[in-house]
């Protein structure tokens, strides 16, 4: 009976989410990208961080929410702050990590990707978060398995999650975003950063505004070539000057410049783009005043954002590393406890 | 093949024969393997009688590109399951490619494919021999030996022909022959390792683009290399607005250039990519099934392919039918083969187009689009020195006649069809317009269930 109750007492701080969380009406199964996200569940996700970002205050920073649920990871890119946020945030919640990473594991043996994800699914998982080169694979997963599946980047294509915690970070210091105006810097053509914030954040209000090399800009935001249909990218304002589009801008987003692209014929020098792309004290003096600064990254200091910027009082380059773990909680927790 | 000696009479259809210009309501009657008469009430003396009353009938299909695997990729399709898919399509000659393993660059490929399709083969199998030696783009390929050994066109289709010097030898010497070179244009340092058109949906999926200039600046060095050569460039599976436009210019100034279209780029988009007929998580499909080379594009590009084909600047429609096993296309986007399995939808996916003025304004008349599918092939390749008659329903023709029902709906079920690739982006979709029979030479290949037959 003795041994009954201190356990009891020291399990009491653990189990209690913050009031206000317990009983999400959610019915979504998979976050594949943010295209098909409602404003409404953007602000649940968003206020579900805020819970989430009290427990992770706590001294201990634990809660058994998800105990006896299987998240399991599969990356066949290597990453080290998107793969170690999840795996955080499955443990922050109680839940079992099952981490396979595509070196290790029978990709290696011609083992076909539905088959890897229906193993996972066998041994139990109930979450697959999943992170691919190739664009479009974590949607072939969501067809061929019952779990839920987190895309946690895939190829050009999306990272919905990371655009969840952009629009988290930016509300955290603007507020509503309606009417404000987001500068996108950078390679938006190979950028799945990029594209999932153009949807979270239109979708929340804000105005976009890509800024990179022509041959960085994709075709299908060009002007005339946007395509009509429901099913096309929202309209965004697209400006080849970097001088001209941070002028008044709420928030700047860097992003960053693979170096492989000059190699590739898209760019003629690292110091041209660095010339004419990258945002430094001075560019940023354009913007609006405290307007924060923000990086997926990794940073590739001094070529997409000056040292300055990217440590300066305006950059907020850490507060995302921080939010992306209540985020990817929050999520966590709405894909195995809602409905 | 062996001629069969029964004599067959179709009876009572609508007879179109677009290229001698015949469009009557009468008999077919086939004796000894060809077509012995065409008017009314020719098939009373038949042994056996096909009933067509409602129906049309016409010269069987001529597919003057396909792909049927054999030799090297059995598992994909061979001779015999291809042309029987085939005869389900209604065609009763096809054409095929010359990338299988080994790529038909020898006269023991061309033979071992016309013995294997006179055996085991449903309908009349021409091949198509190699441009280059192994379709490696280096030397030429023996096209003297090739032809004599009974190809019927030259093509390293699935590669172009990149070096501009080699392909200049290559018309200048297949000219000799008689024989069209058929290229697969693509500039492939444009294309590089697109997956499809390059887009709004190209850049809504994340997919790498394969730009339509990649199609055009190859259509535009070639037809003035075979201008220069005084050679017949034959272009294949255009999809782009302005290759139809070179095309319709190159033929205007006397150029010896034809073209075929596939009934994939003649009524699919790109967006068929993102959006399957079945419900997809996410909403987006990534359908490996609408993954082909050349990509499915644009809607303009759409029309204007229409346009080329009912004004004639485009001389046919091909299949280039290219079946898959499910592992190809079971995966991601990215790794996916190219190519879609059409004989059994193309006639289908073609008659959505025909009759009246086309939902999307191009006006395809019922005849037009037959003669595309019948003497305009024969015409484009000149398969008449081959195959007297071919393409026509002209007494003493080979006996090849296809009787459809152009109203009859049906859903597409990849599962039912005769091919082994299953690869569609049709699955699930309704089309309008069933084969009923396909008669070659003289011999049903296929009928339809519960289709009236009196013997």
């Amino acid at each position: 009976m003795v041994e009954r109750a201190t356990r009891a007492k020291i399990a009491e701080p653990e189990a209690r989410l913050p009031e206000g969380v317990e009983l999400p009406t959610w019915e979504r199964r998979h976050v594949l990208d943010l295209d098909d996200f409602s404003r409404r569940e953007i602000e649940q996700v968003i206020e579900t961080a805020d819970a989430m970002k009290e427990v992770l205050g706590r001294e201990i920073r634990r809660v058994p929410t998800l105990r006896g649920t299987i998240v399991a990871t599969l990356f066949y890119e290597t990453s080290t702050r998107t793969r170690s946020s999840f795996e955080l945030a499955a443990k922050a919640l109680g839940a079992d990590v099952v981490s396979v990473a595509a070196a290790a594991s029978s990709v290696q043996k011609g083992e076909s990707l539905v088959d890897s994800a229906r193993t996972l699914q066998a041994i139990g998982a109930n979450i697959l978060v999943i992170r691919h080169r190739q664009s479009g694979a974590p949607y072939l997963v969501a067809g061929h398995v019952d779990m839920s599946v987190i895309n946690a980047g895939d190829g050009w294509h999306a990272h919905p999650t990371q655009g969840l915690l952009d629009a988290y970070t930016i509300q955290h210091h603007l507020g509503d975003l309606r009417g404000k105006k987001v500068v996108i810097v950078g390679d938006i053509l190979h950028g799945r950063v990029a594209r999932s914030n153009i949807w979270g954040l239109t979708t929340m209000g804000a105005q976009v505004v890509l800024c990179g090399p022509s041959t960085l800009l994709p075709w299908g935001l060009r002007p005339g070539y946007r395509g009509n249909e429901d099913k096309a990218l929202p309209p965004v304002e697209v400006d080849t000057n970097l001088d001209r589009a941070i002028e008044g801008a709420d928030v700047v987003m860097v992003l960053r410049l693979q170096l492989e692209r000059q190699q590739a014929g898209l760019l003629p020098s690292m110091r041209e783009y660095i010339r004419l792309y990258q945002v430094n004290e001075e560019r940023l003096a354009r913007a609006r005043p405290n307007a924060p600064v923000m990086h997926p990254g990794p940073i590739n200091e001094g070529i997409e954002v000056s040292p300055a910027v990217a440590h300066g009082a305006r950059s907020v380059i850490e507060e995302q590393v921080a939010n992306g773990v209540a985020v990817r909680m929050a999520l966590l927790y709405l894909l195995a406890k809602g409905r | 093949m062996m001629a069969n000696k029964e004599s067959i009479g179709i009876r009572g259809g609508r007879i179109l024969d677009p290229g001698r210009g015949v469009d009557l309501v009468g008999d077919v009657l086939i004796r000894e393997g060809r077509i012995a008469a065409v008017g009314p009430d020719v098939a009373a003396e038949a042994e056996r009688v096909i009933d067509a009353r409602g129906l049309i009938v016409c010269p069987g299909l001529v597919d003057i590109h396909c792909h049927l695997r054999e030799p090297g990729f059995e598992h994909k399709e061979t001779i015999e399951t291809g042309t029987q898919a085939a005869a389900r399509g209604g065609f009763t000659t096809v054409c095929c490619m010359a990338n299988t393993e080994p790529p038909i660059d020898s006269r023991a490929s061309v033979e071992h494919i016309l013995r294997t399709a006179g055996a085991q083969g449903a309908v009349r199998v021409l091949p198509i021999g190699c441009i280059t030696r192994g379709r490696q783009g280096k030397e030429l390929a023996e096209m003297g030996e090739l032809a004599e050994a009974g190809v019927v066109g030259l093509s390293d289709d699935g590669s172009p022909v990149a070096d501009a010097s080699l392909m200049r030898h290559a018309l200048e010497y297949a000219s000799a022959f008689d024989l069209a070179i058929i290229e697969h244009c693509e500039e492939q340092s444009i294309s590089h390792e697109g997956v499809m058109h390059e887009g709004w949906v190209s850049n809504r999926l994340g997919l790498r683009g394969i730009p339509s200039a990649a199609e055009d600046a190859a259509v535009a060095r070639n037809i003035d290399l075979a201008e220069f050569a005084t050679a017949h460039l034959h272009v294949a599976h255009v999809s782009t607005r302005e290759s139809v436009e070179l095309i319709r210019r190159a033929k205007e100034r006397g150029v010896h250039v034809t073209a075929e279209v596939t009934p994939h780029h003649l009524t699919l988009t790109d967006e068929a990519v993102m959006l399957a007929a079945t419900e997809s998580p996410g909403g987006l499909a990534y359908d490996t099934n609408a993954k082909v080379s050349p990509p499915l594009r644009p809607r303009a590009d759409v029309d204007a392919c229409i346009a080329g084909l009912a004004d004639g600047t485009i001389d046919a429609i091909a299949t280039d039918h290219a079946p898959h096993a499910i592992e190809d296309k079971l995966c991601e986007f990215d790794f996916a083969a190219f190519g879609i399995s059409g004989f059994e939808t193309a006639l289908a996916s073609c008659l959505t187009l025909a009759g009246d003025v086309g939902a999307h304004g191009a006006p395809l008349q019922l005849p037009v689009l037959i003669e595309r599918l019948t003497s305009g092939p024969v015409r484009a390749l000149g398969l008449e020195r081959f195959v007297p008659g071919l393409g026509s329903l002209a007494e003493g023709a080979p006996g090849d006649v296809l009787v459809f029902d152009p109203e009859a709906e049906w859903v597409v079920d990849p599962e039912r069809f005769v091919s082994k690739g299953k690869n569609t982006p049709l699955a699930g979709r309704t089309l309008k317009g069933r084969v009923v029979a396909t008669v070659y030479g003289g011999r049903p290949v296929f009928v339809e269930e519960g289709v009236a037959q009196q013997a």
